[in-house]
């Protein structure tokens, strides 16, 4: 788990810093110095708010970040290989097979004028020489496995014939295609009614532990977290800010934006509970201009706890306790 | 306090959409089912359910955009549903509705004062520049600086989207305001920092709000009241508290028990 570990990670990421131009010499940064480990099997959740640079972070592993986009520094390995060194046909391999992305609205991911079945055939078609009848079955298979009871009827349905829970199982099965070793999901159960989401919240961690999976899930979805992430990692302003296991983050959170963004979750705080009452409790301010981050901590000007350091420079990461990380001052930084 | 009238009054409502493709004379989709609904002023009620549960066609329904089949609405003791055309208006005033999709909702082509002088206009209220003035102090109340009336939505966040399309809501001094999945979308301390503002509204413009939304946890923060939709029917009613503590109907346990819950307190052994 400690990211200076001899053994190399599933996933290594390093320092990496992506900027966005936008315009002849403005740029903004999405990822700023963030190193992260996933190893083999293992969960990690990510939990940030929209614009800190999760989805940067989760594009830049598959390759797929926009034109626009520059990797400043920084390096992403898996299995010791250098992502960002790939060409073309060995990127491809890699992605789709050995990396799959879930993303949040499944009626986006899927062809709405094809059937579903060939949608999921085609992603093991495009990584095998198989013939059409086994990348068939094994499309079927996978349907199966993601809880299709009648993969059959459900491999020549169109995806409006689905419900939205059955849709997103449908890009499940496309993730698993081809058996990946590591999943990256972007707020995969957002979409969804709260009953369908505690359903595919369950099937996602009996198929993690069925295969072995290991999944970099960023959600809001605090009770998935909980469930599934052996880690969680905090991030703002393009920056991990804190991480620690889930029961240290959500019960005893250390940066100040942590406190401050599971003040505002409505969630309960304990199954079947009521929601504590009153409103939830906002973050003062807004997140800042990533186009123009202050020389200090990007979170100072809404922080409670600042000190006069916080405007000079960006908190250096300490481990205040075992498998703790955390960027802030109050804890040397 | 006991004998104020009801704001609203629906009684018997019926609403059946006929099944796509389907034949004249098919059953179709019945999306409400003989729903009586009563709601106080200043009341803060949630109308909670799945998609399809017809909680979205309850609150187009309410706000006269939908025609139910059977069943009568009283809103302030009026029967709403014999207002025809111009006898509308003064019900479309009283009565504003804020959607989900703020960024499709509001005229890309206006900018955020436009957007919300509009209604104004539209009803023939003050000159233009008293509608100008109006509007800004609108936007001042809900956030939005008023150096970004000029800005369009495309130039906004979602958050301040969605706080532009409260503030043309507010513009009419509507009595009830209806708020059809406001919060979906929304990162949860923009959520947070919405509903302390319509708190606040609510308290200063004597408003009464009726949440429609999927998520129970957010509604329990939100509404003081929760009533459960269920394929059409409102299968259970009342105060959060009591709704949690001793639910009556199979589909409340459900929706309680999909509420994610904090994670134990104690580190996971791994």
């Amino acid at each position: 788990m400690p990211y200076d570990s001899v053994v190399p990670a599933l996933l290594e990421i390093r320092d990496l810093v992506i900027h966005y131009a936008a315009g002849p010499d403005a740029s903004v940064v999405a990822v700023d110095e963030v190193s992260l480990d996933v190893e083999e099997g293992e969960v990690v959740g990510l939990l940030g708010e929209s614009g800190c640079g999760k989805t940067t972070l989760l594009l830049a592993v598959l390759g797929l970040l926009s034109p626009a986009a520059r990797v400043m520094r920084g390096s992403i390995r898996f299995r010791g290989r250098d992502l960002l060194a790939l060409g073309g046909l060995e990127a491809r391999r890699v992605r789709g097979a050995l990396i799959s992305i879930v993303f949040q609205d499944p009626s986006q991911a899927l062809n709405p004028v094809r059937r579903v079945g060939p949608q999921v055939a085609e992603v093991v078609a495009a990584h095998h020489r198989w013939s059409r009848l086994r990348c068939r079955e094994e499309a079927s298979a996978r349907l199966a496995e993601v809880g299709f009871t009648e993969a059959d009827r459900i491999y020549d349905a169109y995806p409006h014939e689905l419900s939205g829970g059955q849709r997103q199982r449908v890009v499940l099965a496309q993730a698993l295609a081809c058996r990946p070793a590591l999943v990256l999901a972007d707020e995969p159960t957002a979409s969804l009614d709260s009953t369908t989401q505690a359903e595919l919240r369950a099937l996602l961690g009996s198929l993690q532990s069925r295969f072995g999976l290991a999944l970099l899930l960023v959600s809001h979805d605090l009770g998935a977290l909980a469930a599934l992430a052996r880690r969680v990692l905090v991030m703002y302003a393009g920056r991990l800010v804190e991480s620690g296991n889930p029961g240290q983050v959500f019960h005893d959170p250390l940066h100040p934006y942590s406190r401050g963004l599971l003040r505002a979750f409505p969630h309960a705080v304990a199954s079947g509970a009521a929601p504590e009452p009153g409103l939830p409790v906002p973050i003062p301010g807004s997140p800042p201009d990533l186009s123009r981050l202050p020389p200090g901590c990007a979170f100072e000007p809404r922080c409670p706890d600042r000190v006069p350091a916080c405007l000079e420079r960006p908190p250096q990461e300490v481990r205040p306790g075992e498998d703790r990380r955390v960027r802030c001052f109050t804890y040397g930084g | 306090m006991e004998a104020e009238p009801a704001l609203v009054r629906v009684s018997g409502l019926n609403k059946r959409y006929p099944r796509r493709g389907g034949r004249r004379g098919s059953a179709g989709v019945q999306a409400l089912a003989d729903v009586d609904l009563e709601i106080a002023p200043g009341a803060t009620l949630a109308l909670v359910g799945e998609s399809g549960s017809g909680k979205s066609t309850l609150a187009r329904c309410l706000a006269r955009l939908e025609e139910p089949e059977s069943g009568r609405i009283w809103f302030e003791g009026e029967d709403v549903l014999s207002l025809r055309g111009r006898r509308l208006r003064p019900f479309r005033e009283r009565v504003q509705l804020v959607l989900q999709d703020s960024a499709a909702a509001l005229d890309p082509r206006l900018s955020a004062a436009e957007i919300v002088a509009e209604p104004l206009e539209i009803l023939g209220r003050g000159g233009k520049s008293e509608r100008r003035g109006r509007a800004r102090a609108l936007l001042d109340t809900v956030g939005i600086p008023s150096a970004w009336g000029e800005r369009r939505p495309a130039e906004l966040s979602g958050g301040q989207r969605q706080r532009l399309a409260i503030a043309r809501a507010l513009a009419v001094l509507p009595r009830l305001l209806i708020l059809d999945e406001a919060f979906a979308g929304l990162d949860v301390s923009i959520q947070a920092q919405i509903a302390g503002l319509l708190e606040d509204l609510r308290i200063r413009h004597a408003l009464t709000y009726l949440y429609v939304s999927h998520d129970l946890a957010l509604m329990a923060r939100l509404a003081r009241e929760v009533a459960v939709l269920f394929e059409g029917r409102i299968v259970e009613r009342g105060p959060v508290a009591r709704l949690f503590a001793g639910p009556s109907h199979p589909h409340t346990r459900a929706l309680i028990a999909a509420v994610p819950a904090w994670p134990a307190a104690s580190p996971r052994v791994s």
